[in-house]
């Protein structure tokens, strides 16, 4: 289970989140709604502990293990995975290489051996064919001239072959037309399991249409200010956001 | 710059140099100082015929008239050539027959370093084989594979064994491409070079395996003047690859060397480098002063020449390998990585002169510069009236890690045939924090994360090198899988 108790979060001098509690609890998917700069995407960046985010008061803990204390990479060893909003550039880097990296890198965090370059190769085109990607794909440089849909495919690419038991998409909507918004929920659902969480983060109600969250929280001013079933998210897409807007704290 | 990039910058600059061992072994050194009598010494201990004494101390005396130049973007301490000693060789009682007679200390040293001095059968499916040949100061203390090489028709020895075995090979070729005063350093190794590589290969031959110079700098206080001499005649092919590494020691220690290629009708030549001398501690106290000219000659029509090099060490770097594109339709290619951190400077690049018909070339140079260090690309691209049709791309990328480092790209453009084609392009760029907040959220540390987006800026120069080395290259970059897959 994910457990946040009363976190707080700066970036630089300005408090973003003020204090935020929620419980996502293994196997389920959480919702995350909100206004622009409600602090959603500080709350991604807190929980995978991105650099220039401080945590001034509060816990985090993910499966019973203080999250807070670890590296970001000491977190994705533990199944903290980040579909990012903007996924990155990685020019002269194969999409082949970053994950091969990626996925040993995981692994040896296991203790488990690393895979050879042929184990690799298969497993990589199992999960590309999957989710629909051409193996085209797994041979370009990570993310350079990819479309934003395939930017966004390319992350539940990844999310498929790291296999994080704690998936946070932030924005995983943002950018995608309709056919593209549906592959990636398709991947998404596939990843659905016991065994994994995700907390979905999202402005609109959209992606909701796709996947169907166990929860839904709004989050505003850098608090959660609601939570609810499914309906909750159809409620905010026809009442919109003004009943949280004027509620500073 | 955030807080992670400014850890990782001083993580990089503060990685360990490997190769930092002395061998403690008995040598022969001469006395410090540079003088007739000093060449007369060389030249004797290398029982070297009166020409090429004669060509020495014609080179020495146009050194003296000579001044070192200023114009590259480093700043060093004044050299003091009387200072250095210019000869140091293992002591051996007598000259080792095999491999078996080598000195073990010299064996360990080499076992250590990782060059392979131990010839090994040639067998189906194993990897291609590589011939070494290891310069221990100022002296060649082994030369792999001769016998197999020889049955080729193929020479390949010490320049100081050429010298007295090939000697019309020698006379003919030696100073062609690089003349004796062409400048302050390549004079200065005129005089007093020592040992280095030649490589002959008669007409029609393409060379079956890889060969290699492996150049050790142990003895303190000694300068290593090397020497190598390339020649591809007609229709032949041959890949070359040279390693470099020296002690660490608190001083400047001094290395000159001149390499000559030449290329007839349709003969390739592909010379690779990994560099890797000691470049000095974070604070740059010590590390080699690398001032080294390289050129090949493209003498014949549709020849080829091609440069790669990956610089991570020395403290300063001079160093321009250059290609004079005579015969028509000839190629000249330049690939460079050089990685610069704590002060190391580098001002590196190329010359592509075009003479012949249709002649084309090829530069793409990385620059990676960390901690304080100053990285500079220096290139001329000169199109005679002569060579119509000819065509040059260069591309000169820098990569910036850390806000305390410089990268500067100078290049000059001449033309005088305006039917040729010309293109340049620069880009600067750094390691973005996003990037590294993108590898590290998929598990890898930052070290990891760096040494892959470097990895990947280089790219396009590290896959030039052959198989054999690219390992080892990507190691230096500080690299672990790119290129393994996919």
């Amino acid at each position: 289970m994910l457990e946040i108790k009363n976190l707080h979060a700066t970036v630089g001098d300005k408090e973003i989140l003020k204090g935020i509690d929620l419980k996502v609890p293994l196997g389920q998917v959480h919702a995350i709604m909100g206004p622009n700069g409600s602090g959603k995407s500080t709350l991604s960046y807190v929980l995978s502990g991105r650099a220039g985010y401080d945590v001034t008061q509060g816990s985090v803990s993910w499966k019973g293990k203080n999250l807070l204390k670890m590296t970001p990479e000491q977190r994705a060893a533990e199944g903290v995975f980040l579909a990012m909003q903007y996924p990155v550039e990685i020019p002269g880097v194969s999409n082949m290489t970053f994950l091969k990296t990626a996925l040993n890198a995981v692994r040896k965090a296991h203790g488990q051996s690393e895979l050879d370059a042929l184990q690799m190769l298969k497993l990589l085109r199992g999960k590309a064919k999957a989710i629909g990607l051409s193996e085209d794909m797994l041979k370009r440089a990570v993310n350079v001239g990819f479309s934003g849909g395939e930017k966004k495919r390319n992350e539940v690419l990844q999310m498929a072959v790291l296999e994080p038991s704690l998936c946070i998409l932030d924005e995983t909507d943002s950018g995608l037309d309709i056919d593209a918004l549906k592959v990636v929920a398709d991947g998404v659902n596939a990843l659905r399991s016991q065994g994994r969480s995700m907390l979905i983060i999202t402005h609109y109600q959209r992606l909701l249409d796709y996947i169907t969250p166990d929860a839904v929280h709004v989050l505003a001013h850098g608090k959660i200010r609601k939570s609810g079933g499914a309906e909750l998210a159809r409620e905010l897409e026809e009442k919109g956001y003004a009943a949280f807007e004027g509620e500073a704290a | 710059m955030s807080s992670n990039a400014k850890i990782l910058a001083e993580d990089l600059s503060e990685q360990k140099y490997k190769y930092g061992f002395v061998t403690s072994i008995e040598e022969d050194t001469a006395p410090t100082g540079l003088s007739e009598d000093t060449i007369r010494f060389i030249s004797a201990k290398k029982d070297e015929p009166q020409w090429l004494l004669d060509w020495r101390l014609k080179a020495f005396h146009q050194w003296q008239k000579m001044t070192e130049p200023t114009w590259a973007k480093i700043h060093y301490p004044k050299i003091d050539y009387q200072a250095a000693s210019y000869y140091s060789a293992p002591r051996q009682k007598n000259k080792p027959k095999s491999l078996d007679d080598i000195d073990p200390q010299l064996l360990d040293t080499y076992a250590k370093l990782g060059i392979p001095l131990k010839e090994q059968e040639a067998l189906a499916g194993v990897e291609r084989r590589v011939a070494v040949d290891a310069v221990f100061d100022s002296v060649s203390v082994a030369t792999t594979y001769k016998k197999e090489l020889e049955s080729h028709g193929i020479i390949f020895c010490p320049i100081s064994e050429a010298v007295l075995k090939h000697p019309h090979l020698v006379k003919k070729y030696l100073g062609t491409v690089v003349p004796v005063a062409d400048n302050f350093f390549a004079a200065l190794n005129s005089a007093v070079f020592t040992d280095g590589s030649f490589v002959y290969i008669p007409r029609g031959v393409r060379c079956p395996m890889e060969l290699s110079s492996y150049f050790r700098i142990n003895a303190q206080n000694t300068g290593q003047f090397e020497r190598t001499l390339i020649i591809a005649e007609e229709g032949t092919s041959v890949s070359y690859l040279e390693g470099c590494t020296a002690p660490k020691r608190d001083q400047y220690q001094l290395h000159a060397a001149v390499v000559e290629l030449i290329a007839l009708d349709d003969a390739s030549i592909k010379y690779s480098t990994v560099q890797n001398w000691y470049p000095g501690d974070k604070d740059g106290k010590g590390g080699v002063f690398n001032f080294v000219t390289k050129r090949g000659a493209c003498r014949g029509k549709r020849s080829k020449i091609s440069w790669t090099q990956v610089e991570t060490g020395s403290a300063i770097t001079w160093k321009y390998p250059s290609c004079i594109l005579q015969g028509d339709d000839s190629v000249g290619e330049f690939y460079s990585v050089a990685i610069t951190n704590n002060y190391q400077q580098a001002d590196t690049g190329t010359k592509m002169i075009h003479i012949g018909k249709n002649t084309r070339s090829t530069i793409i140079s990385k620059g990676i510069s960390a901690g304080h260090a100053q990285s500079t690309y220096r290139g001329l691209v000169k199109v005679l009236r002569t060579a119509k049709g000819a065509k040059n791309k260069t591309q000169c990328d820098s990569l910036l890690i850390g806000d305390t480092c410089g990268a500067h790209t100078v290049p000059s453009i001449e033309s005088r045939q305006p039917k040729s084609r010309i293109e340049h392009e620069a880009t600067t760029s750094k390691i973005s924090d996003d990037q590294l907040f993108y590898c590290q959220q998929r598990g890898l540390s930052p070290e990891e994360a760096m040494a892959l987006i470097v990895n990947g800026f280089c790219k396009e120069v590290l896959q030039e090198l052959p198989m054999e080395f690219a390992v080892e290259a990507q190691k230096l970059v500080g690299i672990s899988l790119e290129g393994s897959v996919g």
